[in-house]
C-alpha cells in the first residue's frame, strides 16, 4: 500500500488515530509485528483502547496489515473542521 | 485471624480460561489462580497460526504481553471431584478449587482413513502442529490436504505460499458449499488455483500409504495415486467433554450451562468451544467455535465466579476471516445444507450460520469483492462480505439489533450500489437514532 503523504505525522496524529475493534481482533500480533515504531498495538486491542502512543506515526501499516479489519484510522471530533 | 483467600482452578489455557482468568484477577486482586492446561506453550493466538504459517509472522509473536499474575501449570487433568471439589492431574498432584471453569476447548478429529497413524499425517489444533507443518513444508514437496472450513483453507494457502505442490480434495463440487453460496466459492477456488493448488473435486481420500513409517503415497476414490510428503486433514473439531463426562456434568451437544455460565454442579463453571449454546430459533443446543464468544464467556463466567451476577446472552455469530487472501466476513444466517468435506464443526463455524429460514438473498459482486445479504420480513438476518469490507460493520450493527429495513426493502431488491448506499444509509439513521 503506497500512500503519498502531503501533511506532517503531528497534523495526521492531530486529526485522528488508530482504534480497535475487539470483537474482530483475534490477538494474532501482526499489527505489533509490522509496527516501525515498535508499539504493541495488540495490546491496545486486548485492553479494547485506541492506540494513544505517542511514538504512532499514523503510518497505516497496522490498519493495513490487520487480517480481520480490526483496526481503522477515525477522525477526531476536536479538530477535523474543514478536513476532507 | 487468617484472611480466606480465594481458590481458582481454570481448567484450559486458551483464550476463554486467560480471559476468565483476567476477570478474576480485577475483581479479586488476592485470588489464587491456577490454570491447568496440556498445551506446553500455554495461552498464544490459534487464530495467529494461519499467519505464522504462510510466513507472515514470526512464532514469538504468536505470544501475548502476560496478563497475570496467574500460576499456569502444563499438564492433564484426568480426574474431577466435584462434591471434594478438586481437580487431579495425570501426574497425581490434587488441586483444590473454591471455584472452577472448565475452558477445555475443541479438538482436532483424526482422519479416519487408513494410514492416518504415519509420520507426516498432520493436523492444524495447536502450535506444535503448525511447526511440524512448518518443518515438513518446503520447495519441492507434495501435499495433499483434506476437509472444510476455515482451518483445510488456512493449510491449503501455508502449504502453497511456501512452495509446496498442494492438491486439495473436495468430497463435494465446491468449496464450503453450507456456509458459502456458489459465487463465493468459485471465487476462493478460483484465486486458490492462481495460486498454484490444484482442486480435486467430487474427490475422497481412501487410503493413505508409507514407508519406512512416512507418508509416500495417498490413493483417492476414483483410484488415483498421488505421491505425496504430508497429509493434512481438517475435517472438523469435536468439544472436548471427557472431564465433564467423568463428574457427571449435564451434557447434550456440549457442556450445558445456565445463563450465569454455571454447569449443573456447584461452583463449576465453563466457557468457550466445550459449553453449547441455544438457538434462538430452534431453541436446541447449538455449537460455535469463535475467538470472540470464547473472550467474552471466558470474561463473564470469571466475573461470576468471583462474585458478579452477569447474564451471558448469545450474540449474533460473526467471524472475520481470510479465504483465499480475500478478507471475509460472516454474520448471521446464510445458508443451510450439509458439508460432505466435515464430519462435524469446524473452528472459526458457528452452526448458527447453517440454520436459514425462508429469505429473500440480494447479492451483487464486481471482478474481487462480493456480498451477500439475507433479507427475512423486515430484517436483515445474515450476509457475507467478501473483499471490500466498507459494508461489514454496517450489516453487522443492523443484523445483531435486528434493525428493521423496511424503509429500503424496495431499494434493498435492486442489487449493485443502490443496495449498498441503502445499507449504509439506514444504518446511519440507525446509528444516529440509538446516539441521541
Amino acid at each position: 500500500m503506497n500512500v503519498k503523504l502531503t501533511c506532517s505525522r503531528h497534523e495526521i496524529r492531530s486529526t485522528g488515530r488508530v482504534v480497535t475493534d475487539g470483537s474482530r481482533c483475534v490477538q494474532c500480533g501482526m499489527c505489533s509485528y509490522n509496527c516501525p515504531s515498535g508499539i504493541d498495538v495488540r495490546h491496545h486491542s486486548w485492553l479494547g483502547r485506541p492506540v494513544d502512543d505517542s511514538r504512532c506515526l499514523a503510518c497505516g501499516q497496522c490498519v493495513a496489515r490487520c487480517p480481520r479489519g480490526a483496526l481503522t484510522f477515525t477522525r477526531l471530533a476536536l479538530f477535523n473542521e474543514g478536513g476532507s | 485471624m487468617a484472611h480466606d483467600v480465594s481458590t481458582y482452578v481454570i481448567v484450559g489455557t486458551g483464550a476463554a480460561g486467560i480471559s476468565a482468568a483476567q476477570a478474576i484477577r480485577q475483581r479479586d486482586p488476592a485470588a489464587l489462580i491456577t490454570l491447568i492446561g496440556d498445551d506446553p506453550h500455554g495461552f498464544y493466538s490459534r487464530p495467529g497460526l494461519a499467519y505464522y504459517l504462510t510466513g507472515e509472522l514470526a512464532e514469538r509473536q504468536l505470544f501475548l504481553r502476560q496478563a497475570g499474575p496467574f500460576v499456569m501449570l502444563t499438564g492433564r487433568v484426568t480426574g474431577l471431584d466435584v462434591a471434594g471439589r478438586r481437580v487431579i492431574t495425570a501426574d497425581g498432584r490434587e488441586h483444590h478449587y473454591d471455584r472452577l471453569l472448565l475452558a477445555t476447548g475443541s479438538a482436532a478429529g483424526r482422519l479416519p482413513t487408513a494410514g492416518a497413524e504415519l509420520k507426516g499425517v498432520v493436523k492444524l489444533d495447536n502450535l506444535e502442529d503448525a511447526r511440524e507443518i512448518v518443518r515438513r513444508a518446503g520447495r519441492g514437496r507434495t501435499a495433499v490436504v483434506v476437509g472444510g472450513g476455515i482451518t483445510a483453507l488456512e493449510i491449503v494457502e501455508a502449504l502453497a505460499a511456501r512452495g509446496v505442490s498442494t492438491n486439495y480434495l473436495l468430497r463435494s463440487d465446491r468449496y464450503w458449499p453450507n456456509v458459502l453460496d456458489e459465487t463465493e466459492s468459485r471465487l476462493v477456488e478460483q484465486r486458490l488455483r492462481n495460486a498454484g493448488v490444484r482442486i480435486h473435486y467430487r474427490t475422497q481420500l481412501a487410503c493413505i500409504f508409507g514407508k519406512h513409517g512416512r507418508v509416500a503415497a495417498v490413493e483417492t476414490d476414483r483410484g488415483e495415486r498421488i505421491k505425496c510428503h504430508l497429509v493434512a486433514g481438517a475435517i472438523g473439531v469435536e468439544p472436548r467433554l471427557e472431564l465433564a463426562r467423568l463428574a457427571g456434568l449435564k451434557i447434550e451437544r456440549a457442556i450445558a450451562t445456565d445463563e450465569y455460565l454455571q454447569t449443573s454442579a456447584p461452583d463449576v463453571y465453563a466457557a468457550g468451544d466445550a459449553v453449547q449454546e441455544s438457538d434462538d430459533i430452534t431453541h436446541k443446543p447449538t455449537l460455535d467455535t469463535l475467538w470472540s464468544k470464547a473472550l467474552r464467556q471466558g470474561r463473564i463466567a470469571g466475573a461470576n465466579m468471583a462474585g458478579d451476577r452477569e447474564q451471558y446472552r448469545r450474540r449474533v455469530p460473526f467471524n472475520v476471516t481470510r479465504l483465499a487472501g480475500l478478507t471475509t466476513t460472516i454474520i448471521g444466517r446464510v445458508n443451510a445444507g450439509p458439508d460432505d468435506d466435515l464430519v462435524s464443526i469446524a473452528r472459526g463455524d458457528s452452526e448458527t450460520w447453517r440454520q436459514l429460514p425462508e429469505v429473500m438473498a440480494v447479492q451483487w459482486h464486481s471482478r474481487l469483492d462480493r456480498t451477500r445479504v439475507l433479507v427475512a420480513r423486515n430484517t436483515i438476518i445474515g450476509a457475507v462480505v467478501m473483499g471490500d469490507q466498507t459494508l461489514s460493520r454496517p450489516l453487522q450493527q443492523l443484523i445483531a439489533n435486528r434493525v428493521d429495513v423496511t424503509s429500503i426493502a424496495e431499494r434493498l431488491r435492486r442489487a449493485g450500489d443502490a443496495l449498498s448506499d441503502a445499507i449504509i444509509g439506514r444504518w446511519l439513521e440507525w446509528s444516529h437514532g440509538t446516539a441521541e
